[in-house]
């Protein structure tokens, strides 16, 4: 009975691995190595035309960015606030300022609450289900819509204070950035050999500095990349500002006021129904993704380096 | 100048397994003492207990007295105070890979606060000079990592930098078992030449190695220690039969 | 008392002292130097380093507040979570005693007359996310497949390189372009083309204008591909070789070795990793807001707008008048809050349980 789906070793010798074993087998075997064979190319071809798939959109967006945007980047772009509505010119000056404020805000409370986080998940923690919960916590954390952590800073902040502010909307960004930041200290802490933690200890320096001299100082290019991780994620954050930050047309330095962002001001602009401030969207969004793209190409780079550099 | 260590009824825990059992011992000042058994009889755990770098491992726990000259080491004063006199070098060499050469002999020093440049300088230079180490790295202090040394050259490094803080014991554990014979001998010779200055423990499984450096050995089975006299004695004529059967070769 | 050694040539030690008591300091002897001059013991003055290390503070209290102090960080975590349930509770309770639970399951939205209801929202968010995960799962999975099994190690690095940074572009570029490219194209040429080929199925009946159901899901299709397709080639790398090596020796083509001896044994995994898109989906409110219509009605018709949960809530917040209002919408903010949580938690549970633990990409 030829009812053995494999194919047998045939003693006429080897066709080759992809071609159906021809003489010697029976008619319904050969009909179902082709059949197999068949199959595993066309699910070769299927993977390869959903990778083609996948890329063509990016390759579109990008490319779309840049034949849109790049004709508005002038100086005027990076010097000058938006125009008046109907008028042309003007740039995105106010909304890169505010980014930049904003982000300093968020990162100067999410960093060091991530790398202290982190720390104490690799240092302290090991084996406690503290901190198991602790880890769990944090990617849930992850997970929750941004729009909702700018709920919870407009609870916490605008509603108090009476207005909206770069204030709250740093708080709701660093909130974002701390489960990122905390699961790659903790991940680079890890890659720190043991070893050298111990002959830190046996020199007879006290734990905490044997932390920060030894185990932060080894891991640094890892624990950076993924700092630089989180910034370009929450870099490119619109729901969370709506209605902390609030999104303001001329310049602002205070952080109890509204303020821009880059993200904030293209989502305004680009469903709005002006001409030129569409134009000014397209420019501020391909000036977004260059700086995210080289802060995601420079973590490539540096995490190749840095994941050679910092074992040993 | 070293100090005499007193060790009466210690005992050493891992989770629950009981690694050291009553170990009662004498380690004369300024001699080097080499421990010798088969793997897994605990003398690693021995001497981990002797500068408590048993303790930073959360399961495990130690019970006995402990004395270095007069201080009950776990009783009369903090692991670290105890572990900046007791120097340790381990069995891989651990130098710290963002630090140059310098910074690694004197970290024992910066990492403590100690800024005085004059004497960290002469004190890097002392004690590489000490491992025999000064010759081969003089030019490069500073520019060079310390993990970019061949692995002998690390080792004699982790020894300078044990040197570096000036400590009253020296505790060795396998510190030539992962370098290569020429490396070896170098480091034996150190060991000579520093033990009439330091109180030196060694952990070896090379027994040659322990006849060639240590004036006093004592052998570890399973937890206990089994006998402990000068090292003449026990390779020649060891009171115990197990001791005998261990030189010998009949097991280990 | 001083002391003074001589220097002896450069690689030999000088003479050891007498033996003393320990607990007196003792001079080092490869010294070379001359002890300061105060009153010193018996043997020789200690070395300005033990002198310095014996006086150095053994950090005894720094140690303890140190771990503390990461101790407090690393529960804040809790705190932020906890905080954030907390004050969703509290501003959704003037909605949650007006309406009750009945919320969810009413469709009427009129802020102007009080009437509130979240059920269109539901409806928007759950038809947008599954007709995604519909799309994007079946691409994901090709291009993981792609990727770890049958990619030449050459071009691996520079496709998975792309397709992370599909994850890398912000979800309001991801709008920009939908409303000026996708929209266009979906009211101009797919539309048409849908309609004239599917139209029987009902699905594609009403005014086509571009912005609704469909075009939402397809660039949320978009957007939460990359992350299914790297927690699935994660899941696929944590098969171990020996799998795939025993279903090879058993005579199988490559495709039936991806099936049984990897596709089977990571099949729980996927599921997390599909689940994990799910939940992104569901939170995701930029790029949706953009294109989906922002219109309260549930419809049969993929050209329909719509609204989601999220995009209500970019939408209306700043412009709510009046506390219930501003309730009703925190509660759909509640709502979207624990979904999330749940369906996140079911999925890093699935992809733990394959993975074992392993640190997953946090992306």
């Amino acid at each position: 009975m030829n009812s053995n789906p494999l194919p047998i070793a045939t003693p006429g010798g080897d066709n080759g691995p992809l071609r159906p074993p021809t003489d010697y087998q029976s008619r319904s075997l050969r009909l179902n190595s082709i059949w197999r064979y068949g199959v595993n190319h066309l699910v070769t071809g299927l993977a390869v035309l959903s990778t083609v798939l996948v890329i063509v959109p990016l390759v579109a967006i990008l490319a779309y960015l840049l034949y849109k945007g790049a004709s508005s980047l002038n100086l005027d772009f990076f010097t000058h606030i938006p125009a008046p509505v109907g008028e042309t010119g003007g740039g995105m000056a106010n909304s890169i300022v505010g980014s930049a404020i904003v982000l300093a805000l968020a990162s100067s409370m999410g960093i060091p609450l991530g790398i202290a986080a982190g720390v104490y998940l690799a240092e302290y923690g090991q084996g406690k289900m503290l901190a198991m919960a602790v880890r769990f916590t944090a990617d849930v954390l992850n997970g929750i819509p941004s729009i909702v952590m700018g709920i919870a800073a407009y609870s916490l902040i605008v509603i108090q204070q009476g207005h909206f502010s770069a204030l709250s909307g740093g708080v709701a960004l660093a909130i974002m950035m701390v489960p990122t930041i905390t699961r790659t200290t903790e991940e680079m802490l890890m890659t720190v050999p043991h070893a050298i933690r111990e002959a830190a200890l046996g020199l007879g320096v006290p734990k905490w500095r044997t932390v920060i001299s030894v185990s932060l100082r080894t891991a640094s290019p890892g624990i950076i990349t993924g700092c630089m991780l989180a910034f370009a994620r929450v870099a490119g954050e619109t729901a969370p500002l709506l209605f902390t930050a609030f999104g303001n047309q001329f310049w602002s330095f205070k952080l109890n006021e509204p303020i821009a962002a880059l993200p904030l001001q293209i989502y305004v602009y680009a469903i709005s129904p002006y001409d030129e401030w569409h134009r000014l969207a397209w420019a501020g969004a391909l000036v977004l993704i260059l700086m995210i793209m080289v802060s995601v190409t420079l973590v490539r780079i540096y995490a190749g380096r840095g994941a050679l550099k910092g074992a040993s | 100048m070293g100090v005499g260590i007193n060790v009466e009824h210690l005992n050493a825990w891992y989770g629950t397994n009981h690694t050291l059992q009553d170990i009662n011992l004498n380690i004369p000042a300024n001699h080097a003492t080499a421990l010798i058994g088969p793997s897994g009889c605990g003398k690693s755990t021995f001497v981990r207990c002797l500068n408590r770098m048993h303790e930073t491992n959360p399961i495990a726990r130690a019970t006995g007295v402990v004395k270095m000259g007069e201080v009950d080491i776990y009783k009369d004063a903090s692991p670290v105070d105890i572990r900046r006199r007791v120097g340790m070098v381990f069995q891989r060499p651990n130098p710290f890979p963002t630090m140059s050469i310098y910074d690694n002999v004197a970290s024992g020093l910066k990492l403590n606060g100690f800024r005085n440049k004059a004497i960290l300088d002469e004190t890097v230079e002392r004690s590489l000079k000490a491992a025999a180490l000064w010759e081969e790295v003089k030019d490069e202090l500073k520019k060079k990592s310390g993990a970019s040394l061949s692995g002998g050259q690390q080792q004699r490094m982790c020894i300078a930098r044990a040197l570096a803080v000036d400590p009253e014991v020296l505790l060795m554990d396998e510190p030539a078992s992962a370098l290569d014979p020429v490396s070896t001998s170098k480091i034996e010779d150190l060991i000579f030449q520093l033990k009439s200055q330091y109180t030196i423990v060694i952990v070896t499984h090379n027994m040659q190695q322990a006849a060639r450096v240590a004036e006093n050995t004592g052998f570890f089975l399973n937890g206990k220690m089994v006998e402990f006299n000068s090292t003449d004695k026990i390779f020649t004529t060891p009171s115990d039969k197990r001791t005998e059967d261990y030189i010998t070769g009949r097991f280990g | 008392m001083s002391l003074e050694r001589e220097p002896e040539p450069s690689s030999s030690l000088t003479a050891p002292l007498t033996q003393t008591e320990a607990t007196q300091l003792h001079a080092p002897a490869i010294a070379n130097f001359v002890a300061s001059a105060e009153p010193v013991a018996a043997e020789g003055p200690p070395s300005p380093i033990r002198q310095y290390l014996n006086g150095c503070s053994n950090g005894g209290f720094a140690d303890k507040s140190f771990a503390a102090l990461m101790l407090v960080c690393a529960l804040s975590i809790f705190a932020i979570v906890l905080f954030i349930l907390t004050i969703l509770i509290v501003r959704s309770k003037l909605s949650l005693a007006q309406f009750g639970f009945g919320f969810f399951l009413h469709s009427g939205w009129d802020p102007v007359s009080g009437d509130f209801g979240a059920l269109p929202f539901i409806f928007g968010t759950l038809a947008t996310s599954l007709l995604a995960l519909a799309m994007a799962v079946p691409l994901a999975l090709g291009v993981a497949i792609f990727l770890s099994e049958l990619c030449p190690a050459r071009l691996r690095a520079p496709i998975s390189f792309l397709t992370e940074l599909l994850a890398a572009i912000p979800s309001v570029v991801y709008g920009l372009w939908a409303v000026f490219v996708l929209v266009p194209i979906m009211r101009d040429q797919l539309g048409p083309l849908l309609l004239k080929y599917l139209g029987w199925t009902g699905f594609f009946g009403g005014y086509n204008f571009g912005v609704g159901l469909l075009t939402a899901s397809i660039i949320l299709a978009i957007m939460i591909l990359p992350i299914i397709s790297s927690i699935t080639r994660d899941i696929m790398q944590a098969v171990p070789t020996s799998q795939r090596e025993a279903v090879l020796a058993l005579g199988a083509t490559h495709w039936e070795m991806i099936r049984t001896g990897v596709l089977r044994n990571a099949r729980i995994g996927i599921v997390g990793a599909v689940i994990l898109g799910l939940g992104r989906a569901l939170g995701e409110t930029m790029a949706v807001t953009m294109v989906i219509g922002n219109h309260p009605v549930i419809s049969k018709s993929l050209f329909a707008p719509g609204y989601t949960l999220a995009s209500v809530i970019a939408n209306e917040f700043t412009e709510a008048t009046g506390d219930l209002y501003l309730s009703a919408l925190i509660e759909i903010g509640l709502a979207l809050f624990l979904v999330t949580i749940v369906v996140n938690a079911i999925a890093r549970a699935l992809v733990w349980a394959v993975t074992r633990g392993a640190p997953s990409r946090v992306s």
